[in-house]
């Protein structure tokens, strides 16, 4: 017959309160295989843990249910205590008394019961339990990261500096990402490109940093510790080996009308170009769409200009193969706004500008050289009008979220324009401030106060044409509602941050989750904020969620940690809570009929294919096998398996039959 | 194609000029329009700012009426009148409401009629077999205008861009219009204040036309009733407040359409606005 400890927990009166805890320990103390059931003010202090090693040892307990708080929280902490006592930890569960019962109801008799019964169906679970032993699996020290912005680069530099080898792939033909596009930045107005430049040079000379640019990822498989990225290195047409970059190509290319994706369309690049001076690495890319060679076959004329013969038309795309423990994903986000307003009039009116090509205006590498100048005339604009959350916070036509920054980057625009256009006059059409940060607030005080930036609290109906000026209509809420129009000479949208493109793309070749912006999913808002559901995969940045550069870096240093931590081990200990399928003796070897059922429906690859053979080697069966490595236990294929041949270990059928009897036979 | 009709008050009243033009359009294009039997009034502005329940049945009697009268589709070109039964169509999908207005109708309401606007009705029909009747290609540039009713609420009505719709001047590109960027298409024109506050009128309306007429616009072009009378029957009121008369006609979307299928002026009733059409 089973020895079955149970140890109810007050949880200080959170539960008891509501539940009356002893009345629970004396009648779960009465079942059949209950040895020892007491109760205590709180299970999870260091006298508690000693009641249940005391009480393992004494009565030679061969199970152990503790009716506390949610097993999320305590769970490690009692079979901690039951291994040190000797006991399997897998023989230990817990029966949720607070969140499933004394914080949902209210103090009364049925509560009390309720509590009874959530221990009996464990104490009924437990008796199935058997033993179980963590699985152990090899960490390849050696990271990827994903997207070179400033994340990226922050995360391979921290991972770098701990001695890891770090693999970092970047889309485009530079690293810096959206920061080195910056101007100055909030809330102390340094220039964006001094504090980032050095740090880009740092990822290209650091030793331990393999650097990838004009490379996408283009399949990642396996499991922690032991991923196998491939990764598609995108045809430069240059060898880089020999390029110096001296940039003789890029000035005699005839191609010279190409927006430039780095100056955000506001100024022209050529079709082999290097997207901004700072760029690293430092050397051109060819942009095939956009050559005259790739488009009609004729042209070369940077094949003759190039002294050292870098030049290579028929280059492919070549596909790396990396192995890597560990996978943090940095790949940033997107500006949208015109699509939302197109009473606004993006794309109409040229002296409609986003919030980044703004940026590019005021930015000293920009196309006007920091002089704030209107895209369609050149002249200098007098009076101008930022509008906020130009598609943020809008349920109805844009996005509901708030992008967080833009509060933040509209009064660093609107100050940085009054410091450029002594007599000019900027008005911020806003919803609601929101400055929560460090220096935030003063900074919007400092605009509003001494840079006497007009803020209007309401929203603007319409941009319209007329006369050569923008008519901006609005309304004024703290003003009686009254209406405001403004001739003004420019207009800049505070447009919204969005995920950016491919992202879902990206999410389901990784298995990470997303959210329904198509931002990767943290696997816990509060406490696991840089991981993902899938173990190995770490967040870094924006592409969780649009934020500023100091919560960017801060995450991707929190990114990295968890990285170094992965790398510290040689080997992971994993949860036993995997599926398994069953094997039995010969002939039957096992119920499982290999119709691959549970292939398709694993999220996470994690079904191999098994062959039996006899003696002679001759092909018996062949029948699914998981991989425990991969296996996260989500218990899908347990339920789709049709001859049910799955289990999860800890949560077999047989177990969960236990539960479900001990309620029904009450 | 055979599709129902409902004319409301407005089209048999201040605006015979709609329902004429819709009807000879309809016929020219060889649609089946027929009206609703014992149609009633939807309400307009003056239930729903008084009385939920009024306002929500009459629309509810018209539609089923339709339904009793076996009618799938229905075109509303009042854009008031389609407003209050796409409102109400939705507002019934609370079963509650919907039992109470059951209750005062005393009889089945489905909830499943389809109600589309003149624009959609036009659409719908296909722009090809439009070009295809063209007699006389209506070369003018003009602004179309759309006001208030016709495209919000955008979650209830989900009929084009709300903010910049662009149907009605997609049909006035088909029948060799010039269509125009502008700035009030969508703003209010006074609505039902003509009457109660006709000095906002004026001003609403006013700003509507300067803006029309200082781009170059050689006529408006509305699908409400509403919208038009304002425009057109306060003209003379406007004109006063104005440095400079504007002569720039307010015309249905039927009777552009109506003149470039080659249909006489009479019979779009063009002979009716206060301001002389002259297209």
């Amino acid at each position: 017959m089973s020895k079955i400890g149970v140890f109810i927990c007050h949880c200080g009166e959170n539960i008891s309160a509501t539940v009356d805890v002893e009345r629970v320990a004396r009648e779960v103390g009465g079942m059949e295989g209950v040895a020892h059931a007491i109760d205590y003010k709180y299970m999870c202090s260091d006298p508690g843990q000693t009641f249940i090693k005391e009480a393992v040892k004494k009565y030679n307990l061969d199970g152990v249910v503790v009716g506390a708080c949610s097993p999320r929280m305590h769970e490690p902490t009692f079979r901690r205590a039951c291994a040190e006592a000797g006991l399997n930890p897998y023989l230990c569960e817990m029966a949720n008394l607070r969140e499933h019962c004394s914080w949902v109801h209210e103090k009364s008799e049925e509560t009390t019961e309720k509590a009874i019964d959530l221990v009996k169906m464990l104490v009924q679970k437990v008796k199935k339990n058997k033993p179980l032993d963590s699985i152990k699996v090899p960490v390849t020290k050696r990271a990827l990261v994903i997207g070179g912005g400033i994340a990226g680069i922050q995360a391979s530099l921290d991972i770098a500096n701990t001695g890891h080898k770090v693999i970092l792939v970047e889309r485009d033909p530079s690293i810096g990402g959206h920061m080195s596009q910056l101007s100055e930045t909030f809330p102390t107005l340094d220039c964006s490109q001094c504090i980032l430049t050095p740090r880009m040079v740092e990822v290209a000379q650091h030793p331990n940093i393999k650097l990838y640019t004009y490379a996408e990822l283009e399949s990642l498989e396996g499991f922690i510790g032991n991923f196998t990225a491939k990764i598609r290195l995108k045809a430069k047409s240059v060898d880089y080996s020999t390029c110096t970059g001296c940039g003789a190509c890029i000035q005699k290319c005839p191609v010279k009308k190409i927006p430039s994706e780095f100056n955000a369309g506001l100024g022209t690049r050529t079709a082999i170009y290097v997207p901004f001076p700072q760029a690293v690495p430092n050397k051109p890319v060819i942009d095939r769409v956009n050559c005259n060679y790739y488009k009609r076959g004729a042209c070369k004329i940077c094949e003759k200009t190039c002294q050292v013969g870098s030049i290579q038309w028929d280059r492919e795309d070549e596909i790396v193969t990396e192995e890597v423990g560990a996978v943090v994903l940095a790949t940033g986000f997107d500006v949208k706004g015109a699509d939302f307003f197109p009473e606004y009039g993006y794309g109409k009116y040229k002296d409609v500008l986003t919030g980044l090509q703004f940026e590019r205006m005021a930015s000293a590498s920009g196309p006007t050289f920091g002089e704030i100048r209107r895209p369609s005339d050149g002249v200098i604009p007098k009076k101008i009008v930022f509008i906020a959350c130009a598609g943020s916070r809008d349920p109805a036509k844009g996005i509901p979220y708030c992008s967080k920054i833009c509060c933040m980057y509209t009064a660093k625009h609107a100050m940085l324009y009054q410091h450029k256009v002594h007599d000019g006059e900027s008005t911020v059409f806003y919803m609601d401030i929101r400055a929560g940060g460090k220096n935030y607030e003063e900074f919007v005080r400092r605009a509003i106060e001494e840079d006497t930036v007009n803020y209007v609290r309401g929203r603007v109906a319409r941009v319209y044409e007329k006369d050569g000026k923008l008519i901006v209509k609005g309304v004024d809420t703290l003003l009686g509602g009254q209406q405001v129009e403004i001739e003004a000479d420019m207009v800049v949208l505070a447009t919204a941050g969005v995920a950016n493109c491919g992202s879902e793309q990206l999410a389901q070749k990784l298995h990470v989750s997303y959210d329904p912006y198509h931002f990767f999913a943290e696997a816990h808002p509060k406490l696991k904020p840089v991981e993902t559901n899938t173990a190995g995969i770490f967040l870094a940045g924006a592409c969780q969620a649009p934020k500023d550069i100091p919560e960017t870096v801060g995450m991707a240093s929190g990114a990295a940690v968890k990285v170094a931590a992965l790398f510290s081990n040689d080997e992971l200990v994993r949860e036993p809570l995997v599926a398994v399928v069953n094997r039995l003796a010969p002939p039957l070897y096992s119920t499982c009929v290999g119709c691959f059922m549970c292939e398709t429906a694993c999220p996470y690859n994690a079904i191999e294919h098994e062959d039996i053979r006899g003696r002679d080697g001759s092909l018996i069966k062949t029948i699914a096998k998981v991989n425990e490595g991969l296996c996260q236990g989500c218990g899908t294929c347990v339920a789709f398996c049709r001859s049910k041949s799955i289990d999860i270990q800890g949560y077999t059928h047989e177990q969960v039959y236990a539960e479900v009897m001990s309620l029904l036979n009450d | 194609m055979k599709i129902g009709f409902y004319p409301g008050c407005s089209l048999t009243g201040s605006s015979r000029e709609y329902n004429e033009s819709v009807v000879a359009v309809a016929k020219a294009l060889e649609i089946d329009l027929v009206e609703l039997k014992d149609w009633n009034c939807c309400g307009a502005t003056a239930a729903h700012s008084m009385n939920e329940e009024l306002s929500l049945s009459l629309p509810a009697r018209i539609m089923a009426l339709a339904e009793e009268q076996g009618l799938k589709e229905i075109v509303v070109p009042c854009a008031a009148c389609y407003n209050r039964l796409k409102v109400t169509q939705h507002e019934l999908e609370d079963q509650p409401k919907r039992n109470r207005v059951a209750e005062i109708l005393q009889m089945p309401y489905k909830g499943d009629l389809k109600i589309i606007n003149v624009l959609q009705l036009l659409e719908a029909y296909g722009t090809e077999n439009i070009k295809a009747r063209i007699t006389q290609p209506f070369a003018h540039k003009v602004a179309c205008y759309y006001g208030c009713l016709l495209v919000r609420p955008h979650a209830i009505l989900k009929f084009d861009r709300v903010e910049d719709p662009q149907s009605m001047d997609a049909l006035i590109q088909v029948i060799g219009g010039t269509t125009m960027d502008w700035a009030f298409k969508t703003e209010c024109c006074g609505g039902g204040f003509s009457v109660s506050r006709t000095d906002l009128v004026v001003k609403l309306s006013g700003n509507i036309l300067k803006d029309a007429s200082d781009r170059g616009a050689e006529a408006l072009i509305v699908a409400c009733p509403m919208c038009q009378s304002n425009l057109d029957m306060r003209r003379g009121a406007i004109n006063k407040t104005l440095d400079s008369p504007i002569d720039i006609p307010v015309i249905y979307i039927t009777q552009a359409i109506g003149l470039a299928l080659g249909i006489g002026a009479k019979e779009l009733g063009l002979k009716r606005h206060f301001v002389t059409v002259e297209l």
